[in-house]
């Protein structure tokens, strides 16, 4: 039995890029051990904590919860690949303003699922906010200042 | 944690898909959201895993008095479909919107929940409630199957080896409403209780509920709601112990036919 896929296309962060990983692979190991973008965060590894989010075609996943294969064609983005040329994006600037983080673990998961949540609904109230941000957890910070900075990204 | 290994198959055809499934070994994987958690456990370990993720086998479409939703159709798509916004449906939404949380509503897909039959998840309450139809492939053909026939267990149903869900159709009751309430676990998300109800214009109620037995179920149309669940089986746990299942079920039934009725009367 070859459990190997043979290798496989897609585009992380704008760039074409190559996988040759076992199909169990889970596209956060893809992400991190492969291609070594660490921003991308193991939490609970459980489908729980949200700290892995990435964007799969714009939409927000956990990436411990979906193969590496199953995002073969597709366009992935991580927390690495929202700042053009040298400049952060809104939301990652209102994090910073709006001490949307303290130890900074869960935060490339919260800004990816709110980028989600703003790509539909650009104009979120707090109830929408804390609906969108109910699978990412933060042990830091209480919340509120990610919903402050989530608010002040869409203003 | 890391699954067993497994051959991957990404099917090209429902055709190909079926004919993949014949294997006793394999598994379906559609959004991956039910099977991927179980996998890295290890509590399944699949030699082949046929990934019909990419199928054409979304999409929520009306035909005459029906509303037919692909098998592949996500909860956040279920969510914005045009549609399921009706009073007779209502339920289908609301139910979807309290699946998990956005990135698990993004992938996790209606066919999927329902074959992996989760005894606490939502969405078979709603099925049942609703009297729908799943619609069934394998490499032999093609069969229907009631929803209430449907659940057997804790993640069991009457699928065979090699089938699957490709269609759950739902009639559509004119002048009806329909509502789905629970009271979720705060950590999971899962039900503790949920009750499905759909109510017609003549008075006509139907109710199911999940997450208290051993797989969802409908309460015995012949009697008063709260009297088919004083003697339904009803599950307790370091959770929710049997009495208090019972009660918050007792609670959920009331609120989802009150909100079911209500929507009857908005038609009026």
């Amino acid at each position: 039995m070859t459990a190997a896929t043979g290798g496989f296309e897609l585009v992380v962060n704008g760039e074409a890029r190559s996988l040759d990983v076992e199909a169990r692979t889970l596209l956060v190991h893809a992400l991190r051990d492969e291609l070594r973008l660490t921003g991308t965060h193991v939490g609970c590894d459980t489908s729980q904590c949200g700290a892995c989010t990435v964007l799969v075609d714009g939409r927000a996943v956990k990436s411990c919860t979906m193969l590496a294969v199953q995002a073969e064609g597709t366009e992935v983005t991580t927390i690495e690949g929202l700042a053009r040329d040298g400049e952060l994006h809104p939301l990652q600037r209102a994090f910073v303003e709006h001490h949307g983080l303290q130890c900074g673990f869960c935060t490339p998961g919260m800004i990816l699922t709110a980028h989600d949540l703003l790509s539909r609904e650009p104009d979120p109230d707090e109830a929408a906010i804390r609906r969108a941000l109910r699978g990412n957890f933060c042990r830091c910070t209480g919340y509120q200042t990610i919903v402050d900075s989530v608010r002040a990204a869409a203003a | 944690m890391i699954a067993a290994a497994f051959r991957h198959r990404r099917a090209s055809s429902l055709d190909d898909a079926l004919e993949a499934l014949a294997d006793p070994d394999a598994k379906a994987l559609a959004g991956g959201q039910s099977l991927l958690p179980v996998l890295k456990l290890r509590v399944v370990r699949p030699s082949l895993i046929v990934d019909i993720g990419r199928l054409d086998l979304g999409g929520v479409r009306r035909e005459g008095d029906e509303v037919r939703i692909g098998a592949l159709t996500t909860w956040e798509e279920l969510i914005r479909a045009p549609d399921l916004q009706q009073a007779p449906l209502a339920a289908i939404t609301e139910c979807a919107v309290e699946v998990g949380d956005l990135q698990v509503r993004n992938r996790g897909t209606l066919g999927g929940s329902l074959a992996h039959a989760d005894p606490a998840s939502d969405v078979p309450a709603v099925v049942l409630a609703l009297g729908a139809r799943l619609v069934v492939h394998s490499a032999s053909g093609e069969r229907t199957v009631d929803a209430s026939e449907f659940f057997q267990g804790p993640f069991t149903t009457v699928l065979g080896q090699g089938e699957l869900i490709t269609e759950v159709v739902f009639s559509v009751a004119p002048g009806a409403g329909s509502a789905y309430v629970k009271v979720e676990h705060p950590a999971s998300g899962f039900a503790l209780a949920g009750a499905a109800a759909l109510v017609r214009p003549d008075g006509e109620e139907s109710v199911a509920v999940t997450g208290i037995g051993a797989h969802a179920f409908l309460l015995p149309a012949d009697r008063e709601p709260q009297e088919g669940l004083s003697d339904a089986e009803i599950y307790g746990d370091r959770f929710a112990p049997e009495e208090y299942r019972r009660h918050l079920a007792g609670v959920v039934v009331e609120r989802a036919l009150e909100r079911a009725r209500a929507r009857v009367e908005d038609r009026r």
